[in-house]
């Protein structure tokens, strides 16, 4: 039995560790094209702002690969999958051969429609190599923008301010994390940051980013002859000056980040007969539509227990999870994937937010109840359909929610004491005698 | 295998001995409580809950899951399993407090520390410290007993 896996984070490796729980034998080859041995994605941006060395960056002890017989094939790139022959096509034109195999190449930034986005200073915020880069470009006094006021725009721009940048947030949406805020909740957590020093111009679309990028560029030879002071000009001439919005307004800058969303890696399946729709579609198996080879993580489309379809989720929790019931099927065992749920936590110079769920969708078969502080910022929402929690959102407080998490996976009705889930001290005891007894069988 | 602290809820009556001793055995005086109390500046958050309601009251920590959902929700890795020791652990050096763990815990029994960059607190079952649980040997009512088990979660 060969298994090969493509991608090296927590979906790779929750199915290497799903594989060793039920086959401690046979060969494990993994393929990814970083360098790196696995490291945790979210910590980027902490590496970014100096918090974490990159020894710190790993998801998995030194000899995780040694340990699990895994041979791992960094930087190395899939070209594509001949399900026919079962095989791996690299793009060295070398051939892998598996019997089961789990595509978990992970997502990539979707490109906006910004003009001018190959100019120098332009970055995505969503690999090592990316924040390695960057790190060496930015200092104290710096101006930067940051295009998307998503997750991962917010935690970069968290970290360039601490560095000591100048940082403005611009989204196309008046809010920010409108994917998984409300309004109330999003302007909570805007005057916190504006409060931190973060600038935000929401609501207007960016357009293009100016500088000079291609004139210049092939005269790159001729500046080594040139005296020191007149090289630094040209240099700086080279690389972003300012982003541009579509009212005309321009941001005067020296880096942008653009962080608006990530979208599957679809390419390493074109052509396979793997089906996919915005992901590649995987069953309760996370098995694709052809036998023996399985999908996890941001690559895949599986189903989600909060929404009832079957969606892209793209969070590190649920990769893990998917990748781990893959790797024990693929390894013979019997395991099914009862769902995921979107579901974040994070925090922005201290102010802690979790969601999970339906957390910001308004819906007359949703009925909603809120509390809300804004001088303490602390905000919970807590979204039910039909009596069941369904969502939620925690701002400020988020002790013990992961209570809140497990009523929604659980399907526990709270019609009745939904109010109760409002208040921060909200505890294993205030769930209804029998609900608690069985809790742990839940 | 898996170890853990376990209630009987018809004995707990609530003392918040558990909680104190937790709080003695992390602290820079693991056999004072005086001490733990007046003289540790830092002296750590109780890594067990006292929950309350009239008269029924339990002390719930960490259930050491089989498939605990912190560990399998970990951004870091920073959450693990111990498997000599049956025993869900953190490596608070490299954990970034995003709450993640927090957040998938379905019995809540993860806390931040204190301090300036607070990390996951939970139940260690004192191993390395004491023999057994500080609060188990310290509950005057024997509501609370160290269990080893199979299955959980």
């Amino acid at each position: 039995m060969q298994y090969v896996i493509i991608g090296n984070s927590a979906a790779g490796i929750g199915a290497v560790e799903g594989i060793r729980r039920v086959d401690r034998a046979n060969p494990i080859i993994l393929v990814a094209d970083e360098p790196y041995p696995t490291y945790s994605r979210p910590l980027i941006s902490y590496y970014l702002e100096g918090r974490i060395e990159e020894t710190g960056m790993g998801y998995r002890p030194p000899g995780f690969y040694t340990e699990n017989g895994v041979t791992t094939r960094l930087e190395t790139k899939v070209e594509r999958i001949d399900t026919e022959l079962g095989q791996v096509v690299l793009d060295t034109g070398e051939l892998l051969p598996y019997d089961r195999l789990l595509l978990a190449a992970g997502s990539r930034p979707v490109v906006p429609p910004i003009k001018g986005i190959d100019t120098e200073g332009v970055y995505f915020f969503n690999r090592f190599d990316d924040v390695r880069a960057l790190r060496s470009q930015v200092r104290h006094g710096c101006r930067a923008a940051v295009v998307g006021a998503g997750l991962t725009g917010l935690k970069a721009a968290e970290a360039l301010a601490h560095l000591g940048l100048r940082v403005t947030v611009a989204d196309i949406s008046p809010f920010v994390l409108s994917t998984i805020l409300d309004a109330t909740g999003a302007e909570i957590v805007r005057g916190h940051l504006e409060e931190s020093g973060v600038h935000f111009l929401l609501g207007t679309p960016a357009v293009g980013v100016t500088g000079i990028p291609a004139a210049v560029a092939g005269m790159k030879d001729e500046w080594k002859n040139l005296k020191e002071k007149y090289r630094k000009v040209l240099v700086r001439e080279n690389r972003v000056d300012s982003l541009v919005f579509t009212d005309g307004f321009a941001v005067p800058v020296d880096v942008v980040i653009l962080a608006t969303g990530v979208r599957p890696n679809l390419e390493i399946v074109e052509g396979s007969g793997i089906a996919v729709n915005q992901g590649i579609l995987v069953d309760e198996r996370l098995q694709t539509n052809i036998p023996g080879i399985y999908a996890a993580g941001d690559i895949s489309e599986g189903w989600d227990l909060v929404t009832r379809e079957r969606r892209v989720i793209a969070t590190l929790p649920n990769a893990y999870k998917q990748g781990e019931v893959a790797g024990i099927n693929m390894a013979g065992g019997n395991a099914e994937y009862p769902g995921g749920m979107q579901m974040n936590s994070v925090n922005f110079f201290g102010l802690s937010i979790a969601t999970a769920g339906l957390s910001n969708v308004d819906d007359p078969a949703l009925e909603v109840v809120t509390r809300v502080d804004s001088a303490h910022r602390v905000y919970r929402r807590m979204t039910l359909r039909d009596g069941r929690l369904v969502g939620f959102i925690c701002i400020g407080d988020v002790g013990r929610a992961g209570i809140l998490t497990a009523l929604i996976r659980n399907g526990v009705p709270v019609g009745g004491w939904e109010e109760r889930l409002l208040e921060g001290d909200f505890g294993i005891i205030d769930l209804p005698v029998e609900v608690r007894r069985n809790w742990q069988l839940a | 295998m898996r170890r853990r602290v376990v209630w009987k809820e018809e004995a707990c009556i609530g003392c918040r001995l558990c909680e104190v001793y937790c709080v003695t055995a992390h602290s820079r005086y693991p056999g004072d409580v005086l001490k733990a109390f007046k003289r540790d500046p830092d002296r750590p958050v109780p890594r067990v809950v006292l929950e309350e309601k009239g008269p029924v009251s339990f002390a719930l920590s960490c259930r050491q899951c089989e498939e605990p959902e912190c560990v399998k929700s970990c951004l870091t890795g920073a959450l693990g399993v111990d498997p000599a020791r049956g025993v869900v652990v953190v490596d608070e050096q490299h954990c970034i407090g995003c709450w993640t763990c927090i957040v998938a815990c379905p019995w809540g029994a993860i806390r931040p520390s204190r301090g300036e960059q607070p990390v996951a607190i939970k139940c260690d079952l004192c191993l390395g410290r004491l023999g057994i649980p500080a609060c188990v040997g310290n509950c005057p009512n024997e509501a609370l007993q160290l269990q080893e088990c199979g299955k959980e979660g």
